[in-house]
Protein backbone atom coordinates (compact mmCIF):
# COMPACT_ATOMS: atom_id res chain seq x y z
CA UNK A 1 0.00 0.00 0.00
CA UNK A 2 2.78 2.30 0.98
CA UNK A 3 4.80 1.64 -1.84
CA UNK A 4 1.37 2.13 -4.34
CA UNK A 5 0.98 5.18 -2.67
CA UNK A 6 4.61 6.92 -3.28
CA UNK A 7 4.25 5.39 -7.09
CA UNK A 8 1.79 7.43 -7.17
CA UNK A 9 3.54 10.76 -5.12
CA UNK A 10 6.74 10.27 -7.84
CA UNK A 11 4.52 10.46 -10.27
CA UNK A 12 2.97 13.54 -9.97
CA UNK A 13 6.38 14.87 -9.21
CA UNK A 14 7.08 13.92 -12.26
CA UNK A 15 4.32 15.40 -13.75
CA UNK A 16 4.42 18.32 -12.09
CA UNK A 17 8.30 19.11 -13.08
CA UNK A 18 7.59 18.45 -16.55
CA UNK A 19 4.38 20.72 -16.85
CA UNK A 20 6.19 23.81 -15.00
CA UNK A 21 9.48 23.33 -16.75
CA UNK A 22 7.67 23.66 -20.22
CA UNK A 23 8.40 20.02 -22.14
CA UNK A 24 4.72 19.50 -22.21
CA UNK A 25 4.55 22.31 -24.47
CA UNK A 26 5.46 21.08 -28.14
CA UNK A 27 6.25 24.86 -29.02
CA UNK A 28 8.21 25.34 -26.37
CA UNK A 29 9.92 22.15 -27.29
CA UNK A 30 10.17 22.72 -30.82
CA UNK A 31 12.08 25.87 -30.23
CA UNK A 32 14.62 24.16 -28.26
CA UNK A 33 15.22 21.67 -31.32
CA UNK A 34 15.08 25.04 -33.52
CA UNK A 35 18.87 25.63 -33.38
CA UNK A 36 19.70 26.95 -36.70
CA UNK A 37 16.33 29.07 -36.02
CA UNK A 38 14.51 31.28 -33.12
CA UNK A 39 16.24 29.09 -30.69
CA UNK A 40 14.71 29.09 -27.36
CA UNK A 41 17.46 27.58 -25.15
CA UNK A 42 15.02 27.17 -21.73
CA UNK A 43 14.85 23.50 -22.06
CA UNK A 44 18.50 22.74 -21.21
CA UNK A 45 17.78 24.34 -17.81
CA UNK A 46 15.55 20.86 -17.41
CA UNK A 47 18.06 18.23 -18.27
CA UNK A 48 20.53 20.79 -15.69
CA UNK A 49 18.02 20.75 -12.98
CA UNK A 50 16.89 16.87 -13.37
CA UNK A 51 20.69 15.50 -13.60
CA UNK A 52 22.01 17.79 -10.99
CA UNK A 53 19.54 16.57 -8.28
CA UNK A 54 19.58 12.62 -9.57
CA UNK A 55 23.74 12.81 -9.74
CA UNK A 56 23.76 13.75 -6.28
CA UNK A 57 21.10 11.59 -4.87
CA UNK A 58 21.94 8.62 -6.82
CA UNK A 59 25.38 8.83 -5.03
CA UNK A 60 23.72 9.10 -1.46
CA UNK A 61 20.94 6.34 -2.11
CA UNK A 62 23.59 3.95 -3.47
CA UNK A 63 25.10 3.97 0.48
CA UNK A 64 22.24 1.71 0.95
CA UNK A 65 22.10 -2.33 0.59
CA UNK A 66 18.88 -2.06 -0.22
CA UNK A 67 15.97 0.54 -1.73
CA UNK A 68 13.05 0.73 0.92
CA UNK A 69 9.87 -1.44 -1.09
CA UNK A 70 12.53 -3.84 -2.37
CA UNK A 71 15.21 -6.55 -1.82
CA UNK A 72 18.18 -4.63 -3.89
CA UNK A 73 18.56 -2.33 -6.53
CA UNK A 74 17.81 -3.51 -10.31
CA UNK A 75 21.09 -3.44 -11.97
CA UNK A 76 21.75 -0.96 -14.73
CA UNK A 77 22.22 -2.33 -18.20
CA UNK A 78 25.63 -4.29 -18.37
CA UNK A 79 26.26 -3.37 -21.94
CA UNK A 80 28.81 -0.58 -22.66
CA UNK A 81 28.23 -1.66 -26.23
CA UNK A 82 27.92 1.50 -28.94
CA UNK A 83 26.06 -0.73 -31.38
CA UNK A 84 23.30 0.00 -34.23
CA UNK A 85 20.32 -0.69 -32.11
CA UNK A 86 20.72 2.04 -29.90
CA UNK A 87 22.07 4.70 -32.92
CA UNK A 88 19.00 3.37 -34.95
CA UNK A 89 16.62 3.92 -31.78
CA UNK A 90 17.79 6.97 -30.75
CA UNK A 91 17.97 8.49 -34.00
CA UNK A 92 14.35 7.36 -34.75
CA UNK A 93 12.77 8.48 -31.02
CA UNK A 94 14.47 11.95 -31.88
CA UNK A 95 12.49 12.29 -35.03
CA UNK A 96 9.35 11.90 -33.55
CA UNK A 97 10.28 13.84 -30.92
CA UNK A 98 11.15 16.89 -33.52
CA UNK A 99 7.95 16.54 -34.89
CA UNK A 100 5.26 16.51 -32.32
CA UNK A 101 7.28 18.11 -29.66
CA UNK A 102 6.15 15.35 -27.63
CA UNK A 103 8.74 13.04 -25.87
CA UNK A 104 6.84 10.47 -24.05
CA UNK A 105 6.84 11.89 -20.55
CA UNK A 106 5.45 14.78 -21.50
CA UNK A 107 3.14 13.21 -23.81
CA UNK A 108 0.74 11.21 -21.01
CA UNK A 109 0.76 14.36 -18.77
CA UNK A 110 -0.73 16.31 -22.06
CA UNK A 111 -3.04 13.35 -22.34
CA UNK A 112 -3.94 13.20 -18.64
CA UNK A 113 -5.41 17.00 -19.78
CA UNK A 114 -7.09 15.57 -22.26
CA UNK A 115 -4.85 17.27 -25.17
CA UNK A 116 -6.62 15.77 -28.76
CA UNK A 117 -2.83 15.25 -30.30
CA UNK A 118 -1.29 14.13 -26.95
CA UNK A 119 -3.88 11.26 -26.49
CA UNK A 120 -3.54 10.18 -30.74
CA UNK A 121 0.41 10.91 -30.00
CA UNK A 122 0.23 7.77 -26.79
CA UNK A 123 -2.00 5.68 -28.90
CA UNK A 124 0.35 5.97 -31.93
CA UNK A 125 3.37 5.54 -29.16
CA UNK A 126 1.93 2.30 -27.58
CA UNK A 127 1.25 1.00 -31.11
CA UNK A 128 5.17 1.98 -31.93
CA UNK A 129 6.18 0.05 -29.24
CA UNK A 130 4.17 -3.20 -29.83
CA UNK A 131 5.41 -3.16 -33.24
CA UNK A 132 8.73 -3.55 -32.04
CA UNK A 133 8.09 -5.98 -29.77
CA UNK A 134 7.06 -7.99 -32.35
CA UNK A 135 9.36 -7.92 -34.91
CA UNK A 136 11.73 -8.02 -32.13
CA UNK A 137 10.23 -11.75 -30.48
CA UNK A 138 10.26 -12.68 -34.44
CA UNK A 139 13.94 -11.95 -35.15
CA UNK A 140 15.12 -13.65 -31.86
CA UNK A 141 12.62 -16.92 -32.70
CA UNK A 142 14.68 -16.91 -36.27
CA UNK A 143 18.02 -16.62 -34.92
CA UNK A 144 17.49 -18.88 -32.03
CA UNK A 145 18.51 -22.61 -32.92
CA UNK A 146 15.50 -24.63 -32.08
CA UNK B 1 16.92 34.43 -28.10
CA UNK B 2 13.19 33.85 -28.02
CA UNK B 3 10.82 33.54 -25.32
CA UNK B 4 13.67 32.60 -22.98
CA UNK B 5 12.34 31.10 -19.43
CA UNK B 6 15.17 29.69 -17.76
CA UNK B 7 14.07 29.67 -14.08
CA UNK B 8 10.66 27.28 -14.38
CA UNK B 9 12.87 25.29 -16.49
CA UNK B 10 14.84 24.90 -14.02
CA UNK B 11 12.62 24.00 -11.36
CA UNK B 12 10.83 21.86 -13.42
CA UNK B 13 13.96 19.79 -13.74
CA UNK B 14 14.84 19.83 -10.08
CA UNK B 15 11.28 18.11 -9.13
CA UNK B 16 11.40 15.10 -12.09
CA UNK B 17 15.13 15.20 -10.69
CA UNK B 18 13.60 14.15 -7.26
CA UNK B 19 10.95 12.25 -8.74
CA UNK B 20 13.83 9.98 -10.31
CA UNK B 21 15.48 9.95 -6.74
CA UNK B 22 12.43 9.00 -5.09
CA UNK B 23 12.26 6.16 -7.47
CA UNK B 24 15.34 4.75 -6.69
CA UNK B 25 15.29 5.21 -3.12
CA UNK B 26 11.96 3.49 -2.52
CA UNK B 27 11.85 1.07 -5.43
CA UNK B 28 15.43 0.51 -6.76
CA UNK B 29 14.67 1.27 -9.97
CA UNK B 30 15.05 3.83 -13.15
CA UNK B 31 12.20 6.15 -14.16
CA UNK B 32 12.23 5.93 -17.68
CA UNK B 33 8.98 6.26 -18.86
CA UNK B 34 8.96 4.48 -22.66
CA UNK B 35 10.43 1.43 -20.19
CA UNK B 36 7.57 2.02 -18.07
CA UNK B 37 5.26 2.18 -20.52
CA UNK B 38 6.31 -0.94 -22.28
CA UNK B 39 6.43 -2.91 -18.74
CA UNK B 40 2.49 -2.00 -18.15
CA UNK B 41 1.70 -3.26 -21.79
CA UNK B 42 2.98 -7.11 -20.97
CA UNK B 43 2.99 -9.18 -17.95
CA UNK B 44 5.49 -7.94 -15.78
CA UNK B 45 6.44 -8.55 -11.62
CA UNK B 46 6.15 -5.01 -10.71
CA UNK B 47 2.85 -3.99 -13.14
CA UNK B 48 1.34 -2.58 -9.84
CA UNK B 49 4.68 0.16 -9.09
CA UNK B 50 4.44 1.22 -12.66
CA UNK B 51 0.21 2.17 -13.06
CA UNK B 52 0.24 3.50 -10.07
CA UNK B 53 3.02 5.78 -11.21
CA UNK B 54 1.35 6.47 -14.30
CA UNK B 55 -2.02 7.09 -12.36
CA UNK B 56 -0.28 10.03 -10.32
CA UNK B 57 1.55 11.07 -13.91
CA UNK B 58 -1.81 11.39 -15.94
CA UNK B 59 -3.86 12.41 -13.34
CA UNK B 60 -1.61 15.59 -12.58
CA UNK B 61 -2.27 16.02 -16.22
CA UNK B 62 -6.08 16.45 -15.39
CA UNK B 63 -5.15 18.82 -12.18
CA UNK B 64 -3.16 20.95 -14.59
CA UNK B 65 -5.39 21.19 -17.25
CA UNK B 66 -8.04 22.56 -14.54
CA UNK B 67 -5.30 24.82 -12.36
CA UNK B 68 -2.51 26.11 -14.76
CA UNK B 69 -3.84 25.33 -18.34
CA UNK B 70 -0.64 26.74 -19.57
CA UNK B 71 1.14 24.52 -19.14
CA UNK B 72 0.09 23.02 -21.92
CA UNK B 73 0.42 25.65 -24.41
CA UNK B 74 -0.69 24.40 -27.53
CA UNK B 75 -1.02 26.78 -30.54
CA UNK B 76 -2.70 25.68 -33.53
CA UNK B 77 -3.29 21.54 -33.75
CA UNK B 78 -0.46 19.73 -35.63
CA UNK B 79 -1.76 17.44 -38.81
CA UNK B 80 -3.08 14.16 -37.91
CA UNK B 81 -0.75 12.32 -40.04
CA UNK B 82 1.96 14.17 -38.50
CA UNK B 83 0.96 13.20 -34.57
CA UNK B 84 0.54 9.52 -35.86
CA UNK B 85 3.75 8.93 -37.48
CA UNK B 86 5.56 11.03 -34.95
CA UNK B 87 4.27 8.51 -32.00
CA UNK B 88 5.09 5.35 -34.17
CA UNK B 89 8.60 7.04 -34.39
CA UNK B 90 8.66 7.89 -30.93
CA UNK B 91 7.34 4.30 -29.81
CA UNK B 92 9.58 1.96 -31.62
CA UNK B 93 12.52 4.01 -31.76
CA UNK B 94 12.79 4.26 -27.74
CA UNK B 95 12.06 0.29 -27.38
CA UNK B 96 15.16 -0.47 -29.79
CA UNK B 97 17.32 2.21 -28.63
CA UNK B 98 16.34 1.26 -24.88
CA UNK B 99 15.43 4.56 -23.34
CA UNK B 100 14.30 8.46 -24.15
CA UNK B 101 14.37 11.76 -22.50
CA UNK B 102 14.03 10.44 -19.32
CA UNK B 103 15.73 7.10 -19.01
CA UNK B 104 18.49 7.81 -21.11
CA UNK B 105 18.50 11.79 -20.85
CA UNK B 106 18.20 11.75 -16.67
CA UNK B 107 18.75 8.23 -15.65
CA UNK B 108 21.70 7.59 -17.55
CA UNK B 109 23.28 10.49 -17.98
CA UNK B 110 23.35 11.01 -14.17
CA UNK B 111 25.69 7.70 -13.76
CA UNK B 112 27.94 8.90 -17.11
CA UNK B 113 27.00 6.00 -18.71
CA UNK B 114 28.42 6.25 -22.27
CA UNK B 115 25.38 4.37 -24.44
CA UNK B 116 23.01 7.30 -22.41
CA UNK B 117 25.24 10.36 -23.40
CA UNK B 118 25.71 9.12 -27.51
CA UNK B 119 21.95 8.41 -27.29
CA UNK B 120 21.44 11.31 -25.76
CA UNK B 121 23.06 13.37 -28.27
CA UNK B 122 21.93 11.57 -31.44
CA UNK B 123 18.26 12.06 -30.85
CA UNK B 124 18.94 16.04 -29.92
CA UNK B 125 20.91 15.69 -33.27
CA UNK B 126 17.74 13.67 -35.37
CA UNK B 127 14.91 16.17 -32.82
CA UNK B 128 16.92 19.52 -34.48
CA UNK B 129 17.24 17.55 -37.97
CA UNK B 130 13.38 17.11 -37.73
CA UNK B 131 12.83 20.30 -37.14
CA UNK B 132 14.84 22.15 -39.57
CA UNK B 133 13.22 19.68 -42.06
CA UNK B 134 9.71 20.52 -41.48
CA UNK B 135 10.05 24.58 -40.99
CA UNK B 136 11.81 24.10 -44.52
CA UNK B 137 9.09 22.44 -46.13
CA UNK B 138 6.15 24.18 -44.51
Amino acid sequence: MKSNLVALAAGALFAAGLGLSGMAQPAKVQGFLDVTGQWDASLAFVMIGAIGVHAVALRLIARRKAPLFMPGFQPRPASKVIDGQLLAGAAIFGLGWGLAGYCPGPAFVAAGGVSPNALVFVGAMTVGMLVHRVLHQRTRAATTPA
Amino acid sequence: MYHFTPAPALLGGLLIGLAISLVLLTHGRAAGISGLWAGVLRPSSDRGFRIWFFAGLIGTGLLMRAFLPQAFGEGPTAPLGLTVAAGLLVGYGTRLGGGCTSGHGVCGNSRLELRSIVATVTFMLTGALAVFAWRALS
